[in-house]
């Protein structure tokens, strides 16, 4: 059984990015980490583009793109 | 498989606690101010020794305070921070200034050790508002110079908390985590020890 998932995801502007990691507290399925404390990224197959990051990033660098799997 | 994590709090979601007892005992006595050398060691120490900026998102209690403040207690407008504010220019710019202010507190400091100034029981606010804080200070056992660098640097860390609480109720929560001068030294340190390894960053 494979699981239906939503086509939206999270994109990280990765060069405003200042690493302070809200959007990792907030994730709900663990889809999004912080980099050598530089810059957040997202894991794709995670991620089901809930936008919770997308609120909670305090510098608003994160957004919901439709992808095409 | 994509599943849901665990979202149990943990010891470290309540150092807000912290934070706030802070804010709090420099009112009842200023020597206090001295344990708010730990907000500067250790992002530091993490930073250096392994090289993230876990402090940020794990034991910072300011920004847990923001949170909460700007969350639950819904004092944040939540809207975008201005693009200015998010930029290196004015990120790396307001580090210096921090810096030079907090070398200006450390003169300060020294004048008193030197015994070519008197102790000022003052806590300096924005930089520019000199406010007695006389009912705070019952002496020292050490030099006046200890009180001084305590009176300095809960200056230092009350105007922070009334910048982040200012950019906190205009902007998002934890706006203040944009601008943050130990959040931007930190990544600078992070940049630069994996600047040697060549990271990837693209995802």
């Amino acid at each position: 059984m494979t699981a239906v998932r939503s086509k939206r995801k999270a994109f990280v502007a990765q060069k405003d990015c200042v690493a302070c990691g809200c959007c990792v507290k907030v994730c709900p399925f663990g889809a999004i980490r912080i980099i050598k404390g530089i810059t957040a990224r997202v894991d794709m197959d995670r991620c089901i583009g809930c936008g919770k990051c997308v609120k909670e990033c305090p510098a608003s660098i994160i957004e919901i793109r439709e992808v095409c799997e | 498989m994509t599943s849901i994590r665990s979202m149990k709090k943990q010891w470290y979601d309540y150092l807000w606690i912290f934070s706030l007892s802070y804010l709090i005992l420099g009112f009842i006595n200023i020597m206090f101010a001295w344990l708010g050398l730990l907000c500067f060691f250790i992002p530091l120490i993490i930073a250096i020794i392994k090289g993230t900026k876990g402090y940020c998102s794990r034991y910072c209690g300011r920004g847990q305070l923001f949170s909460l403040l700007g969350g639950r207690f819904g004092l944040s407008r939540k809207k975008d921070i201005p693009g200015w504010m998010k930029s290196k220019w004015f990120r790396y710019g307001f580090l210096v200034f921090f810096f030079a202010m907090f070398f200006l507190m450390l003169w300060n400091t020294y004048l008193v050790f030197a015994g070519a100034q008197d102790l000022k029981q003052v806590v300096t606010l924005l930089w520019t508002f000199k406010v007695p804080w006389k009912w705070a200070y019952h002496g020292t056992l050490f030099h006046p110079g200890v009180a001084q660098f305590a009176f300095g640097f809960y200056s230092v860390m009350l105007t922070s908390t009334i910048l982040g609480l200012i950019t906190m109720v205009l902007f998002k929560p934890r706006s203040w985590c944009v601008y943050c001068p130990m959040g931007t030294m930190t990544q600078l340190i992070c940049k630069a020890r994996s600047g040697r390894n060549g990271v990837k960053l693209s995802s």
